[in-house]
């Protein structure tokens, strides 16, 4: 009997039945399920946009709107300058063809190394309930591009802006029906209280999250 | 990892005195409890998502073993390979193994209390494998070659300076004092260990049984990193850890990360399904979980199984106010604070457990916070009960007890002892109406007791009862200190 039987058989023990669930039993279990009941959701009576921006902020992260893609490198060309970054970083190649060097930008669509300091992305979606992004592997969605450089640059549009956690497991089943190797989702820079339970921004990813929001202008 | 928790006693007697312990534990007493009272306040119905939580987590695991082999099943088809453990001994081995099989040298962990409890890091480190902590709290702790004390804040007992020399000792650069450039040194000097590690080790907050998922929450990036960047991912996840749906685990995230840290969300969740497929640009090509048991099944089937909906945050360790006084370490295991006082002996036998069911005053802040309604006193009572029905606490105070015991069931008995002893109570009281000292009795060592005031209960009742029949106020019987 390997160990994946005696511990099977030990819970059925515990659970004080000597075989697994009957087919009426399974069946009812798998109808509901199959249905995804929510657990109870808090009231939710904001604007999505606006609840968006505001959890945004209140989790560090910076935010800017601009109304096309187009717009998007002057965009983050002024976040840089002002904040007194330099002007190199790598994006997801959805965003190569974007005329970074009309803005004086030294963007390259490729995985990050080690030295890069900024990286730009763009979401699979986004929740307004507690300003996050939701970012899924794939083959052109480098995770380590929002992971590894000191900024991360996150382009999220409006319309990807849904209210919560459950809306966006509906949208993932009906738009991909399975999920990808890593759905990760990013609240703000990181952080950690560690020492004495003090805060402090960029430990391992992350030091800055600037966020564009796209077409709601 | 090794028991200590038969020293409680002697080890909470010391930290009491340790000033240093209490300044660290500052922030704990009041970020931490005041943080998360604010952020429940977020929810409108922060009781109906506790007892929606406390319902899924029951209804889990009275399915066990359904959900379990659903996990698998969707777990080998997403190309994830699914390990057994019935024991720490066994996630060792099993671990060890694929790091030979796989030519592992170097491992990144984020953070796994099962890993704690089975002293994976010794074990694979006597294999000859390299393993970092990346944790910042449990990589302070492995610089300095201590015990986790928090089950989220692993390295909470030590003061900020005492970090600051850690790191001047360790690290070989200039001795640092602030806490965000102490921060950002780590940073540096853990980088490099992301960029060449050859396997990552995570825990699971949550297995997912309907897609094969297992997730965590971390706040630094390490856990994104050590389930992203090597070639080996091996998440490690109690048998308990298994939620049916997705959206379980959306709504009971919501009262998680509030109660353990007092955050709407944490900065990171990632939910990992299967290895990197031919076409992602990038994740580990190999991708184990190991499913627990470790006792796990022992709790299922005795009267602590609610024990098992535990979800980590560490609530009830921060307002505990043993806790809050002492740290984790006089616990002497993994899990310290209420749930620990009820894990432990749970997992390593009453009999190791030691003084650790009475390690709280049974005030029920833990069981009040707790997000999924793990009723802890009632359990720590149950597990007080099994020491003296095992003869496991000294024979004086089972003989105390069983006195009290005939006392308290018989009125007529009850009724004049207590009358003795009240008045007893007020001479010993004296003019202060203190008692400075009970003979064997700790409790008065570092307090005063207040003194009865010369009559009991009942005969406070009888004087009212009557007082309000005649109508007459009467003065109550009893008198005050002693003149």
């Amino acid at each position: 009997m390997s160990a994946r039987e005696r511990i099977l058989g030990r819970v059925r023990d515990a659970l004080g039945r000597n075989a697994p669930l009957s087919a009426p039993e399974l069946a009812a279990i798998e109808a509901k399920m199959r249905e995804h009941p929510r657990g109870p959701l808090p009231k939710m009576e904001w604007d999505p946009l606006a609840q968006f921006r505001s959890r945004c902020l209140a989790l560090s992260s910076t935010v800017d709107e601009v109304n096309v893609l187009a717009d998007v490198p002057a965009a983050v060309a002024r976040y840089l300058s002002a904040n007194g970054l330099p002007s190199a970083g790598v994006c997801w190649p959805e965003f190569a063809s974007l005329d970074w060097a009309g803005c004086g930008l030294n963007v390259e669509a490729r995985p990050p190394t080690g030295a890069d300091l900024t990286g730009i992305t763009g979401v699979y979606c986004a929740l307004a309930e507690t300003g996050t992004l939701m970012l899924l592997s794939g083959p052109a969605t480098h995770a380590a591009t929002s992971l590894l450089p000191e900024t991360h640059i996150a382009l999220v549009p409006a319309s990807r802006i849904v209210r919560c956690m459950e809306d966006a497991w509906d949208w993932l089943r009906t738009e991909r029906g399975t999920l990808p190797r890593q759905v990760a989702f990013v609240s703000g820079p990181s952080r950690t209280a560690d020492i004495e339970m003090t805060l402090v921004l960029g430990i391992h990813g992350p030091y800055r999250v600037h966020i564009i929001i796209l077409g709601a202008l | 990892m090794q028991v200590r928790s038969a020293d409680f006693k002697t080890a909470a007697a010391q930290k009491l005195g340790d000033e240093q312990l209490y300044r660290a534990l500052t922030g704990l007493r009041t970020r931490m409890v005041g943080g998360r009272a604010i952020a429940i306040q977020e929810l409108d119905n922060f009781e109906e998502i506790r007892e929606a939580a406390r319902a899924v987590r029951d209804f889990t695991l009275a399915n066990l073993d359904h959900f379990l082999e659903l996990f698998e099943r969707n777990a080998l088809a997403s190309g994830a390979h699914v390990h057994w453990a019935e024991t720490g001994e066994d996630v060792n081995r099993i671990v060890l193994d694929i790091a030979r099989e796989t030519g592992v040298r170097k491992i990144i962990k984020s953070k796994s209390m099962l890993g704690e409890e089975s002293a994976l890091n010794e074990f694979l480190e006597a294999g000859g494998i390299e393993v970092r902590e990346t944790d910042l709290g449990e990589y302070i702790i492995q610089e300095a070659r201590e015990r986790p004390s928090h089950i989220i804040a692993p390295a909470i007992h030590r003061t900020k300076e005492q970090v600051a020399d850690l790191f001047a000792a360790r690290h070989g650069l200039p001795r640092k004092d602030d806490i965000a450039q102490m921060t950002h040194e780590a940073r540096a000097v853990l980088r490099p260990h992301f960029l060449t590690a050859d396997m990552g080790i995570s825990g699971a907050n949550f297995l997912v049984a309907e897609t094969g998922t297992a997730m965590i929450v971390t706040n630094e990036g390490n856990g994104r990193m050590t389930t992203t960047l090597p070639p080996v991912h091996v998440a490690i996840a109690g048998i308990e850890k298994v939620l049916p749906t997705l959206e379980d685990v959306a709504f009971i995230l919501r009262l998680l990360t509030r109660s353990a840290t007092g955050q709407s969300i944490s900065n990171y969740l990632s939910f990992t399904t299967g290895p990197k497929g031919a076409e992602d640009a990038d994740g580990p090509h190999q991708f184990h979980i190991v499913i627990v048991d470790s006792g796990r099944t022992r709790i299922l089937g005795s009267a602590l199984r609610e024990a098992l909906r535990c979800i980590r945050c560490g609530a009830c360790m921060n307002h505990c106010p043993v806790y809050q006084n002492i740290g984790g370490h006089p616990y002497g295991w993994v899990y310290p604070g209420p749930i620990g006082a009820v894990l432990t002996p749970a997992y390593v036998g009453l009999e190791q457990a030691g003084d650790l069911p009475n390690a709280a005053t049974l005030c029920n802040q833990c069981g009040v916070v707790c997000p999924v309604k793990i009723p802890l006193p009632d359990l720590m009572r149950k597990l007080r009960e099994e020491q003296i029905e095992r003869k496991l606490r000294p024979f004086s105070e089972r003989a105390a007890l069983k006195l009290w015991a005939l006392a308290a069931s018989h009125p007529a008995l009850y009724a004049p002892l207590m009358r003795i002893a009240a008045r007893l109570g007020r001479w010993l009281g004296g003019k202060a109406g203190q008692i400075r000292r009970l003979p064997g009795n700790a409790w008065t060592r570092g307090r005063d007791m207040p003194a009865p005031r010369g009559a009991t209960f009942r005969e406070l009742y009888a004087a009212r009862a009557q007082a309000r029949t005649t109508g007459e106020l009467k003065p109550a019987p009893n008198k005050g200190p002693r003149a």
